[in-house]
């Protein structure tokens, strides 16, 4: 995992930092991290512990009345027994949307590294830029876009890619669509710096040497490019298969995801053992899902 | 002529793609602006109707919705505050100095970054339930410090790594004393790194949903309202306030970008004007 705390930031620790020159300092580094430490201690650490005592709650409490801890394990599997359809799918809708983001943001990211120039800075901010609006007004924005009466379901229907009672909101394609949106940038950034690195006169090598454009692909770009696609594919997977508010907004009850069933069983239904038990399976696939895919990546120096 | 061709699009169809892809990036974009001038035709209709002004005239026309703008910029400003004095002082923490268990204080920092919201939420949430403090305005303001340190470390990390000490050394050589040195020639150089921390950790609160719905009860803040407005009709005044907060953000953009290309400009001319007396003497 601590890929990523090195790909995206460049921010690495290769500089070690020098000896104090004074023995009263060796108190000063204590002092600046205990706010920051203590925060994070308290407010990140100790609720992870608590939600995981949550999880093993006496199902038959409330929260009105409260609970009572009995180590009840098996709220996990009733918890997975009732909503795995809404688990896999949350996987299933990240899985197809990372792959569309993969075939549009590579591009993106090797246009602007390699082939923008003196445009590079714009282009670059432009990726960065449609986020600087608020995440649910563009969403909001794309329930527009693809509603019934929108120039987009009219124009799909007159060229007959979509029947004359087609729709394009309220369906599992306008999760997908909205998923791919929101977290793109989270994909194309790291790779760009990935991207931006690769000296061209490689790929020129390549070229001399015979290989064909798609060759040089293969040996050249994809391998020295990869840092950059598994932190970015991280930094899309993770907050994509948490997120419900595409889900909610373009979707309907049958395109819930895992984090829907979450939110209503924390909110609504007020189910805390549920919901808790949910958030640690969401968690633990999330870990396991990245796990594999390092090992498979083969990108083992990164961690 | 055919081989010429060819060559032309195999240069250039990335440039086309990526293109394409920042087309479709901005779509929903053109999308904000374009309805913040509409007047729509009649409530829960969101196509383009008509063009008007009145929607930037009232933008609190729906004042519930004001309110939640300036909740959210205020729990924005104190998260930002906290976060930015607890990550800084991190930061130093981390690049000058040398101390025991810097890799537990690194997992710490990372973990959060790498966490989904989801988690996050729902785990203070059962923190501030077991615990029993009433959520609303401070619960929400304690998540989003928490969220936000870590952004503010690694900004204010990478910039300070990046600096270079021996102008420090060389203030000390010039019997600057510590608090000196740190005021006049520290500080202003690591600023920047702090002003792009402290921007990056408002919009992060201030657009944060997740997190915030669940540590939140009865207090709004601006993406809480959206929220429940998604669910009845959304009034043209949510998009006045979307472009705007695009505008504001695209206006700092260009602000640093123009002033790192000044002090750019200001920094090659230095030797030159250094140099040239030095010729005259030869």
């Amino acid at each position: 995992m601590t890929a990523l705390a090195h790909v995206p930031t460049g921010s690495g620790q290769s500089a070690s930092p020098p000896a104090p020159r004074r023995g009263r300092h060796r108190l000063l580094p204590y002092l600046l991290l205990l706010p920051g430490a203590a925060w994070l201690l308290i407010f990140f650490a100790v609720p992870l512990v608590q939600l995981a005592a949550a999880s093993l709650y006496d199902p038959s409490g409330s929260v009105t009345t409260g609970y009572a801890m009995t180590g009840a394990v098996g709220n996990y599997p009733a918890a997975l027994q009732e909503y795995w359809p809404q688990l896999v799918r949350s996987f299933v809708y990240t899985g197809i949307a990372l792959v569309l983001a993969l075939l549009m943001g590579y591009p993106l990211a090797y246009g602007i590294a390699q082939k923008a120039g003196r445009w590079k800075n714009l282009l670059l901010v432009s990726v960065v830029a449609p986020m600087f609006t608020s995440f649910l007004v563009r969403t909001l924005a794309w329930k527009t876009i693809l509603s019934d009466n929108g120039w987009l379901v009219g124009l799909l229907r007159d060229v007959h890619l979509l029947g004359p009672d087609g729709r394009l909101l309220a369906t599992a394609g306008a999760v997908v669509l909205g998923l791919t949106y929101n977290f793109l940038p989270f994909l194309v950034l790291p790779l760009y710096a990935s991207l931006e690195r690769l000296d061209p006169r490689m790929l020129e090598a390549a070229s001399d040497l015979y290989a064909s454009p798609l060759r040089a692909f293969q040996k050249v770009t994809l391998p020295l490019s990869m840092p950059g696609l598994v932190a970015g594919t991280l930094l899309f997977f993770i907050p994509a298969s948490g997120d419900y508010i595409n889900a909610e907004l373009l979707g309907t009850p049958r395109d819930n995801m895992i984090g829907n069933v979450i939110d209503s069983a924390f909110l609504v239904k007020l189910n805390y053992p549920q919901g808790a038990a949910l958030s640690f399976l969401l968690m633990a696939a999330i870990l396991a899902v990245v796990f594999v895919y390092l090992r498979k990546a083969g990108t083992e120096e990164v961690l | 002529m055919g081989s010429r061709f060819g060559r032309w699009i195999a240069d250039r169809w990335v440039m086309g793609v990526a293109l394409l892809v920042l087309g479709y990036l901005f779509l929903p974009i053109a999308v904000v602006i374009g309805l913040s001038f509409n007047r729509p035709s009649a409530r829960n209709t969101y196509d383009f109707n008509e063009f008007t002004l009145d929607n930037w005239r009232n933008p609190c026309a729906t004042s519930d919705m004001c309110d939640a703008v300036v909740r959210s910029a205020q729990i924005g400003f104190i998260a930002t505050v906290v976060s930015t004095v607890l990550g800084t002082l991190m930061a130093f923490a981390l690049v000058r100095h040398r101390f025991r268990g810097r890799a537990a204080i690194n997992m710490l920092i990372f973990l959060p970054m790498a966490t989904p919201e989801l988690v996050m939420g729902t785990s203070l949430l059962s923190l501030f339930v077991a615990a029993q403090v009433p959520l609303g305005f401070w619960t929400i303001v304690i998540a989003h410090v928490m969220f936000c340190v870590s952004f503010v470390v690694v900004t204010v990390k990478a910039r300070l790594a990046g600096m270079d000490r021996r102008l420090e050394e060389a203030a000390m050589d010039l019997y600057a004393s510590e608090w000196q040195t740190f005021r006049r020639i520290t500080l202003p150089l690591v600023l920047p790194g702090i002003v792009a921390a402290a921007l990056l950790a408002f919009s992060l609160s201030f657009d944060d949903f997740i997190i915030t719905n669940f540590n939140s009860a009865t207090t709004v803040t601006f993406p809480m309202w959206v929220w429940g407005a998604a669910g009845r009709s959304i009034p043209p005044q949510v998009n006045v306030i979307g472009t705007a907060m695009f505008a504001i953000a695209l206006l700092l953009v260009g602000a640093s970008s123009l002033r790192g290309r000044r002090a750019r400009r200001a920094a090659l001319a230095v030797p030159v004007a250094a140099g040239r007396p030095a010729k005259r003497l030869s």
